[in-house]
């Protein structure tokens, strides 16, 4: 709540603009971002209150993220009084949740409404005749908040959390009885039994935490790629599904150099379509940079359309890759189909999902945007009712949950009594609670004195 | 006719297990202290379950015996039965309890007060508290006029307080276990502002042993090996006694429920509020109608007497109900009641009133301690009136209060939950309400609590010297264990696979390998011969410190989290209800409260993390960073 932590948060306006700025307070924030910045000095070498060019990285994968310009900002000469960064980012909504996501991993807490307002006027920043007006706005931002907490939580997934928690606190509640209340013939719980229950719950916690992917698609879009052979028609695709003449389309394979980005409307769904340069090896020095750019894209996809030439026969290589892609949702489009009568050549066909398609005559693009709304509405991915997890804090506390449930299970695979498990059930619960609103002390004791027989 | 009848540092007003504690503590530490009682007959009373400990309540007594208090001896030295539960549950809950000849503790505890020097012990009736034109206490006055003036004064009244006994349909005014109640004493303390409430616990029968058939009973022995309370004993060798265990059945049942009519709890004739925890077997069948039966335990009251308790069947039905339903119990069919089952009234305090170190708010001087905090149990009582013993002798004495925090004890659990949340009902101790419960250990306690026994005063050299040398021989034989590799020799690979674990391929660390649940420190004898042969407190520290390391670090990592918002301290002067940005219930919760810090301020109930927000920024407003918040 007020421990001495660190927080981040998106300083500009919710929405993709020109750039956008990231928010960094607190006595980590240096830290946290020289994990993650790149430049031609290092962070730590930057002198405050100044503006250095440069990248965010990931250490995971040392992919960058985004070129950035971060401002390094030394406390107290700052808004909060503490130790700021400011990073500079593009204005995609995707990468300014990847840049905060990276911030979170790394340390940083989402922050509260009106927090950095907070802690400045906590650390003194703010003069005294604005501290009413502060402690208005605080209020209001709570209230509103606590609205949008509230809205969040109507239907099934509120339902869903309660439920779980209502389920940790039961058992919690059941060790806790056995454990006080000795002198009464409580049914004991095994820690077989237990570990049996949480395997359960995790199951449930690991759904809801894949809603929060659900939700991320609503919010930022599906991220469709389009893969294919040089030429095959990917450009023309992206043109005709945005409707708009985007990337440069040609007769000359490898025009298109660079991973182009259009959001736009399926029957309602977001999706962010990516055409990538052609698959192909290449000597060509500036197309091989497309074409390792295309490989990460295909990482993120969440649906690949390949597109197959149906005047030639699969190669050798489109053989390959689609044998590579198994795991990966995707939908083969059979272009060209103005010029042949089908792609010859695979049995791997044969028990794939495909639209046949001539962009030229305009057949099968409508095909292709039911087939993508019916894969991802099969899945369930939409729904009118269903409040997704689309807030960061959640997703966390959800993760958190995830976490202790484990750390209880790994207590119970390395011998440990039932006590030392109650310790993360107990921790789960709280997390849990976080996002509800509720603490856990109360409702132990209750359900101690309204479910077991205790008297002496 | 009113006199002076004497002048004393400190008055306890009491003798009961709050009082007694008190009265030493403050004796003990150089306080002129005299302790008043009803009856000096009744000094150390148990007019309820003849027992001490049991879970949470066992790690009370240990705490209190690691400041230096007296319980832990008392008990140690008139167990008659001793059993540690929970043992397969985890170090955390471990738990002692002891059956208790209750006319020895209470023989045992009166010589101790008449032989401790600064401390004199009387029979009388306090019937008013006498304070200054600032409402500083300056003496009590007795119900036969004399007047003793003092500095400060613990009230440790228990159930005394307009005590009111029931049985059935029958009610009168009288105190626990026959004694006489206090029924003056309530209203001096109305005059004096203090908001009170009625609460209500009961008691089952008591019966004779040679009226039951034990052959229809379960046997209940005791552990083989005494675990002693008292970290000054080593062991305790000692015969124990049997208990027994049978259990009530359809018939006691229905005859409860035919005659629930005659019940004063449900015919509305009780008004005091009673603990979930310890219902009354009326209320047990009532209210879980689903079991045709429930444990009744049959504990005897002392090795001088065949009076035997009967835990579990606590009831205020009309005596002859009590008769029928006991009969029906296998091994009771001839049973001789001996005192019935009654349930008692009694006037106590909102505890809300009192600061952390169970000094009231508005009246200088005077605390309180036990039953008329609203608590229940005699270990409560005995840690509260430690901790009030303490800080009455230190604010006689002009030094800094002894205040536990929540990761300290459970002592500091109990005091925070009272003073912080209130309660409202009898206040049991339990683990569930401790957050910290891997680190308040019973086992541990010393650890803990001794050194802050020893800066008070309570902890005398030569124990302290002791205990230093204990701490020091746990300490090095930890760093020995993780120092020491064993070989993956054949030797050893026998000796893992003899216990079910599995081999080692290379060299291991006796610590690591003490991880194992299924090794035993004790273990380590046949395959180690440099063991320090330490005692078996020793081992049993060394060896949950080795096993639960990674639990009890991340514990503590929590705890240093907790004290950050313990250590922002609140003026006392705030006027919480002059704070715009409050919400009104807060600002009630606050000025009713008065918390000492942020931390206390955030676990009222009806204050939000908003609330908080604004509060913290209130505090910068008219106190500034650099100042003292």
């Amino acid at each position: 709540m007020f421990y001495d932590d660190t927080i981040a948060a998106i300083s500009t306006a919710y929405g993709t603009g020109a750039i956008a700025i990231i928010r960094l307070s607190g006595s980590k924030s240096f830290k946290i971002v020289s994990r993650l910045f790149s430049g031609s000095a290092r962070f730590e070498d930057l002198k405050s209150h100044t503006v250095s060019y440069g990248r965010i990285v990931d250490p995971l994968n040392l992919e960058t993220v985004d070129e950035v310009m971060v401002v390094k900002l030394k406390g107290p000469n700052t808004f909060t009084r503490e130790d700021t960064v400011e990073i500079n980012c593009h204005g995609g909504m995707v990468v300014q949740k990847r840049i905060l996501k990276l911030l979170v991993e790394y340390g940083a807490r989402p922050a509260y409404p009106g927090e950095f307002t907070k802690r400045a006027f906590l650390n003194g920043r703010i003069d005294l005749s604005q501290a009413e007006a502060v402690i208005d706005i605080i209020n209001s931002k709570t209230v509103l908040a606590s609205r949008e907490a509230v809205r969040q939580l109507e239907g099934d997934l509120s339902h869903e959390l309660k439920d779980i928690r209502d389920r940790l606190i039961s058992i919690i509640a059941h060790i806790e009885a056995t454990v006080d209340f000795t002198e009464h013939d409580i049914d004991e719980l095994t820690e077989k039994q237990l570990a049996g229950s949480l395997s359960d719950i995790q199951k449930r916690i690991g759904k809801l935490s894949s809603r929060f992917e659900r939700g991320r698609i609503l919010r930022e879009g599906l991220k469709i790629v389009i893969v294919g052979r040089p030429n095959v028609g990917k450009s023309s695709l992206l043109n005709r599904l945005s409707g708009k003449n985007r990337a440069i389309v040609s007769d000359i394979p490898g025009t298109t150099r660079d991973s182009i980005e259009e959001i736009i409307n399926i029957n309602g769904i977001p999706a962010v379509i990516t055409d990538t340069a052609g698959i192909r090896e290449t000597e060509d020095v500036l197309e091989k940079t497309g074409v390792e750019r295309t490989h990460k894209e295909i990482g993120e996809a969440d649906l690949l359309i390949v597109m197959l030439d149906a005047s030639e026969n699969i190669n050798a290589e489109e053989e390959n890759f689609l044998k590579s892609i198994e795991k990966i949702k995707h939908i083969i489009v059979i272009n060209k189909m103005d010029l042949s009568k089908g792609v010859t050549g695979s049995e791997l066909l044969k028990e794939k999902l495909f639209v046949e398609m001539s962009l030229k005559n305009n057949v099968g693009i409508e095909e292709l945007e039911s087939k993508i709304t019916g894969m991802f509405e099969a899945d369930s991915i939409i729904s009118d009712k269903e409040v997704l997890i689309t807030n960061i804090r959640h997703k966390k506390l959800i993760d958190e949950a995830d976490d202790f449930i484990k750390g209880a299970l790994h207590s119970y695979d390395e011998g440990m009594p039932l006590d030392i498990m109650t310790i993360d059930i107990r921790n789960a619960a709280e997390s849990i609670g976080k996002i509800t609103g509720e603490s856990v002390e109360e409702e132990v004791l209750n359900q101690i004195f309204s479910r077991f027989c205790i008297g002496k | 006719m009113e006199y002076i009848a004497g002048e004393y540092d400190v008055v306890v007003v009491g003798a009961g297990h709050a009082g007694c504690e008190a009265a030493l503590a403050s004796a003990r530490l150089g306080c002129s202290t005299i302790v008043f009682a009803i009856n000096l007959d009744s000094v150390a009373n148990m007019p309820c379950n003849p027992s001490i400990g049991g879970t949470a309540k066992g790690h009370l007594v240990r705490e209190i015996d690691a400041l230096g208090g007296q319980m832990g001896i008392a008990a140690d030295n008139t167990l008659i039965q001793s059993r540690t539960l929970n043992l397969a549950k985890g170090p955390a809950v471990y738990s002692l309890r002891a059956q208790i000849d209750k006319r020895e503790y209470q023989s045992f505890m009166k010589n101790t007060l008449e032989s401790q020097e600064n401390l004199d012990v009387k029979q009388t009736e306090v019937i008013d508290i006498l304070v200054d034109e600032n409402k500083k206490i300056k003496g009590v006055k007795t119900h036969t006029g004399a007047v003793y003036k003092c500095s400060a004064a613990i009230l440790a009244t228990g159930t005394f307080l307009k005590g009111k006994i029931i049985i059935g349909d029958l009610s009168y005014s009288g105190g626990p276990d026959g004694l006489f109640p206090a029924n003056k004493l309530s209203d001096s303390l109305k005059e004096l502002g203090l908001k009170l409430m009625r609460f209500k616990t009961g008691t089952p029968a008591r019966i004779n042993k040679r009226s039951l058939d034990f052959s229809k009973m379960e046997e209940q022995p005791g552990d083989k090996k005494i675990t002693p309370f008292s970290f000054t004993n080593e062991t305790l060798d000692r015969d124990q006694v049997l208990c027994w265990l049978t259990y009530t059945n359809e018939k006691t049942h229905k005859i409860i429920r035919d005659n629930l009519d005659r019940s004063p709890l449900y015919g509305g004739r009780i008004e005091g509020v009673g603990p979930r925890y310890c219902p009354s077997i009326e209320d047990k069948v009532v209210r879980f109608s689903d079991k045709n039966r429930h444990q009744i335990f049959v504990e005897p009251m002392g090795l001088k007497t065949q009076e035997m308790y009967l835990q579990g069947m606590s009831s205020s039905l009309p005596e002859d109900v009590q008769m029928d339903m006991v009969r029906t119990l296998p091994g009771l069919s001839g049973v001789m009641v001996m005192r019935s089952a009654y349930a008692i009234e009694y006037d106590c305090i909102d505890p809300r009133q009192l600061m952390l170190t169970l000094q009231l708010k508005d009246a200088g001087g005077l605390f309180c301690a036990g039953q008329i905090n609203g608590t229940s149990g005699y270990e409560e009582a005995a840690a509260q009136g430690l901790i009030a013993g303490i800080n009455a002798a230190m604010a006689v004495s002009g030094k800094e209060p002894l205040i536990l925090d929540r990761s300290q004890a459970y002592i500091g659990v109990l005091i925070d939950d009272l003073v912080t949340k209130g309660t409202g009902e009898p206040y049991r101790m339990l683990t569930a309400r401790s957050e910290y419960r891997l680190y308040l250990r019973q086992d541990n306690a010393d650890l803990r609590l001794t050194p802050l026994g020893k800066t008070v005063g309570l902890i005398g050299h030569e124990r302290y010297k002791s205990f230093e040398n204990k701490k020091e021989r746990i300490f090095h034989e930890i760093e020995r264990l993780k120092k020491k590799t064993l070989p993956p020799s054949e030797r050893i690979n026998n000796f893992l696979e003899k216990r079910n674990s599995s081999r080692i391929k290379s060299g291991i660390a006796m610590a690591d390998l003490l991880k194992r649940p299924e090794i035993k420190y004790d273990d380590f004898l046949e395959i180690d011969n440099e063991m320090p042969g330490l005692a078996f407190s020793e081992r049993e520290q060394v060896s949950i410190q080795v096993k639960y390391e990674g639990y009890i670090k991340r514990q503590m990592m929590q705890i240093s989290q907790f004290k950050k918002l313990e250590r922002k301290k609140l003026p006392r002067d705030i006027k919480y209800m002059e704070i715009k940005g409050l919400r009104l219930e807060a600002r009630q919760k606050l000025d009713a409260v008065k918390p000492g810090s942020v931390g206390q301020a955030s676990r009222i109930s009806g204050v939000s993390p908003a609330d908080i927000s604004v509060l913290l920024i209130f505090l910068e407003q008219m106190y500034g960073r650099n100042k003292s918040v």
